[in-house]
């Protein structure tokens, strides 16, 4: 059994500790926000944070997070700012990434509240977006960061 | 958002709310309410649903699949405007799939062509209308008082001299009890509400929240987890595998050869994954072991001295070369491009004795019943497509490859089926966009004008397999198109097709034969440009005196753009525009090219739009940025790579995306016309490639007629002559 704090929340689940965190989070637990995109880290499609920091949850062991607090898109506060920078810009097409991309957007503005345009893209390049929403994540932070008024 | 609304529940609201839906007869578009419907069912196939009910909720149901390009807004907006209703009492439902839901135009339910709006404008305007004259007609009677001395507004009927007002949930009883009207006045452009404006979209909390549901978010109690094993190399053969170990790993259930290789079936996707790792499937006898990359090229290339079929024949070419004072030919080499959508292929299915339910990421729901009646025997009523957010389509999710092995797996299971393909399967099975070689000739005369342009592409044929009926003397339009409508006032022109399949199948990818043959016209245009020694703008608009739409774009795009403005040092523009969809588009790029390291750097982009009549600029700006964006991730870092013959790239650590650091802003100007409605989901990805491309020309002297423009291949372009 292992034994995980999701979202504030405990659950036990019965699986090998080898076994990809994402697969428990929305397999298992079907918290299915956390999407499958690579397998390898390279999308950014699967990010959680652990521990407040952004997090690939495919190359995560599930048995390494045991006792870490895990957050997922579906424990992102409605009202946080970078959820609500989000609609207001109208970010998402299809939508598949981008829970993803808001919480590796979520990491940077708690660890660095106004990014310059260069720490943004540095934070934000290993999530890729085929619709190709670039430009609007990037003024959604700044929106965020600026506290919703730009 | 609900997804099912059958035709038993739409018969069942008449006696409480509204419901018009509209049939298309072979004399135009029939509209009938649900107690005619239930009277003339055989007769009639409506295609457009919409409720009104008694608390007011207006209910539209879509037939088109949300894949980004925000369909489950605007569609229901067009209901809306003409509808006269509150825009928060409006709410949509995706259509399961069903004849009743099929487009108007193409007589099947499917998305693509960039053609939801352009199809469901009329048919949705009507519906909308006449719901609206019924409500009108039901207040009246109700007040005793002439229709003409009501109005609507925002979901209410107001008697104007008395000031009375009642709200369309109120009127939806007496209303379904009139005959519908077959003319309904329609909207004139000044008096919408909605259309034309940004409205934010429907769909946009359930994506930020992660609440909405894509096809890998489907779950079925008691199903299997499937993962399928593949071939390495077109047409091998599997001589043996494991069969044991791969049962020996817990929690796997069956292992079960299938057509396209040995799928495992097991209680976790983990289980599966490991499972099929166990199989260690020995592969031999590759059909084409020498199918490569390279190969490729040469055969393509080779092709150029097959005769081919002449798509298009103005005037004498020959004769015009024969005169011409300047002959001037290049040639193209565009790969195979993988679709790449975010979400792998996945679908999950439960087959039983008395039915089927496919939850499914689907473009093609038509076809994914077909597939299905034929697969399971059942009849289509017994089968339930449930279509679910697409994470990414681009073509990709028109296949029904990822259905077929789903509902074979559940069959021979007997259980329900979740079937989830690896990023690797995804990127090595795709249907990709055509590689093809093109060679374009043209002459000037002593002036700098065109006198000839002779065109000839070496493409496989994408309609031959998925729309036999669609070629036309043995031409796939799918592979000229771009370029058989050349718009350039060139008095000679000839288009010349040759068909080349190879081992590698091809599907449609955002765009089709726009999205490689624009880049090979446009790039070849300004290199005339250059040899007729005329700016690259002017030499456009010189050649389209009598195309106004295309001067149009090219204009704002290129002042928009500061076209004539300096530039940092280094740094240079390249202009490109292409018609497609019905849609004119021109992008300007800003580049600069790191001349140590051939890398690219797209600084800036510009973009104008025509498409018509707008629904929602916010969506076409989005769609437009979001193509353009596309097709510089195509045009700069894609391309598939095959070896021993199979598919070689794997992954995105190999088919490279574009990421945010190499994407540039995207400045979008949307030019009004009162033309006919053009698609928006796959015209802003044709031009930005030649753009780049010739800006990099600007920029070093180099012309590069390969893509990607891999850095490698920007310096081999800067170091030949």
């Amino acid at each position: 059994m292992i034994s995980l704090e999701i979202n504030g929340k405990i659950y036990e689940v019965n699986v090998a500790s080898d076994v990809p965190l994402l697969w428990v989070i929305r397999e298992h637990l079907q918290l299915t926000g956390t999407k499958y995109g690579c397998g390898i880290g390279m999308c950014g499609s699967c990010t959680v944070h652990i521990n407040g920091k952004a997090e690939r949850s495919c190359q995560t062991p599930v048995g390494t997070v045991q006792g870490k607090k895990i957050t997922t898109i579906e424990g992102l506060p409605e009202n946080h700012p970078v959820k609500q920078a989000w609609i207001k810009e109208q970010v998402p097409q299809c939508g598949y990434c981008q829970p993803g991309q808001i919480m590796q957007a979520a990491s940077l503005l708690a660890e660095d509240p106004h990014p310059s345009e260069a720490k943004i893209i540095q934070h934000m390049n290993g999530n890729l977006c085929r619709c190709g929403t670039y430009p609007k994540i990037k003024s959604a932070i700044r929106l965020a960061s600026a506290g919703g008024a730009k | 958002m609900k997804t099912d609304l059958t035709r038993r529940q739409f018969l069942k609201i008449t006696g409480s709310g509204l419901a018009i839906a509209v049939a298309t007869t072979s004399t135009g578009f029939r509209l009938l309410n649900a107690a005619e419907l239930e009277k003339t069912d055989t007769a009639f196939r409506p295609n457009v649903w919409l409720e009104v009910l008694p608390d007011n909720t207006v209910m539209v149901t879509v037939n088109k699949s949300e894949m980004g390009q925000g369909i489950y807004t605007s569609l229901p907006m067009i209901v809306a405007d003409e509808l006269d209703a509150d825009w928060k009492n409006i709410r949509m439902e995706v259509a399961p799939a069903g004849d009743a839901y099929k487009d108007p135009e193409w007589g099947s339910q499917s998305t693509g062509g960039s053609s939801s709006i352009r199809h469901m404008f009329e048919p949705l305007r009507r519906a909308g209308a006449a719901a609206r004259e019924m409500l009108l007609v039901a207040a009246a009677r109700q007040w005793e008082v002439a229709v003409k001395e009501c109005a609507v507004e925002m979901g209410k009927v107001r008697h104007i001299r008395s000031n009375r007002m009642l709200t369309y949930g109120q009127l939806t009883k007496e209303a379904a009890n009139l005959e519908v009207p077959q003319n309904p006045l329609l909207k004139k452009e000044s008096q919408f509400r909605y259309v034309g404006k940004e409205i934010p979209r429907l769909d946009m909390l359930a994506k930020v929240n992660g609440s909405a549901q894509f096809g890998i978010d489907s779950f079925v109690p008691g199903m299997l987890y499937a993962a399928i094993a593949r071939p390495p190399a077109y047409g091998a053969d599997l001589v043996s595998y494991n069969k044991e170990s791969a049962q020996a790993v817990a929690g796997v259930h069956a292992v079960v050869p299938v057509h396209s290789g040995i799928a495992v079936c097991a209680d976790s996707i983990e289980a599966a994954w490991k499972g099929r790792e166990a199989l260690k499937p020995d592969w031999q006898n590759a059909k084409y072991p020498h199918l490569s990359t390279e190969s490729l090229a040469k055969e393509f290339v080779g092709r150029f001295e097959t005769k081919g079929i002449m798509a298009r024949n103005d005037g004498d070419v020959s004769k015009a070369f024969a005169s011409g004072s300047q002959k001037i030919e290049s040639v193209y080499l565009l790969p195979y491009l993988s679709h790449g959508t975010m979400e792998p292929m996945n679908c999950t299915v439960q087959v039983r004795g008395d039915g089927c339910d496919i939850w499914a990421p689907t473009q093609n729901q038509s076809g994914v019943l077909a597939l299905a009646v034929q697969i399971t025997g059942l009849k289509p009523e017994q089968i339930h497509v449930h279509t679910t957010f697409l994470g990414g389509g681009f073509g990709r999710r028109f296949e029904r490859d990822f259905v077929e092995e789903a509902l074979l797996l559940s069959l021979s299971t007997g259980k329900p089926v979740k079937l989830v393909w690896k990023r690797e399967e995804d990127i090595q099975n795709d249907f990709y966009r055509p590689m093809n070689a093109t060679r374009i000739q043209a002459s000037l005369d002593s002036d700098g004008n065109v006198t000839a342009w002779s065109h000839k592409i070496v493409c496989p044929s994408i309609f031959a397999r998925v729309f036999p009926q669609m070629m036309k003397n043995g031409i796939d339009n799918a592979a000229v198109e771009g370029v058989e409508n050349l718009e350039y006032e060139i008095p000679n022109v000839a288009v010349e097709y040759v068909r080349f399949d190879s081992a590698v199948p091809v599907g449609f990818w955002r765009s089709v034969g726009s999205s490689h043959n624009a880049f090979t016209v446009e790039s070849f245009v300004d290199e005339l440009a250059f040899a007729a020694k005329k700016d690259p703008l002017e030499f456009r608009l010189g050649l389209l005196k009598n195309h106004p739409r295309a001067r149009k774009v090219l204009e704002v795009a290129a002042e928009q753009a500061g076209w004539s403005k300096p530039l940092t040092r280094g740094q240079a523009r390249g202009i490109a525009y292409h018609f497609s969809f019905g849609s004119y588009v021109a992008e300007v790029a800003e580049v600069s090219v790191d001349k140590n390291s051939g890398t690219i750097k797209v600084h800036q982009a510009t973009c104008a739009v025509d498409c018509g009549p707008t629904v929602n600029p916010a969506i076409i700006k989005a769609q437009m940025m979001g193509g353009l964006t596309m097709g510089l991730s195509a045009a700069l870092k894609e391309k598939i790579e095959i070896a021993n013959g199979g598919i070689k790239s794997e992954n995105f650590s190999d088919y490279e995306l574009l990421r945010m650091s190499e994407a540039p802003d995207v400045d979008v100007h949307i030019v009004k016309s009162n033309e006919k409605l053009g698609g928006i989901g796959e015209p802003g990805v044709p031009p930005i490639a030649p753009a780049v491309a010739n800006a990099v020309f600007r920029a070093t002297g180099a012309r590069v007629r390969q893509l990607p423009m891999k850095p490698e291949t920007v310096l081999t372009a800067m170091r030949t002559p």
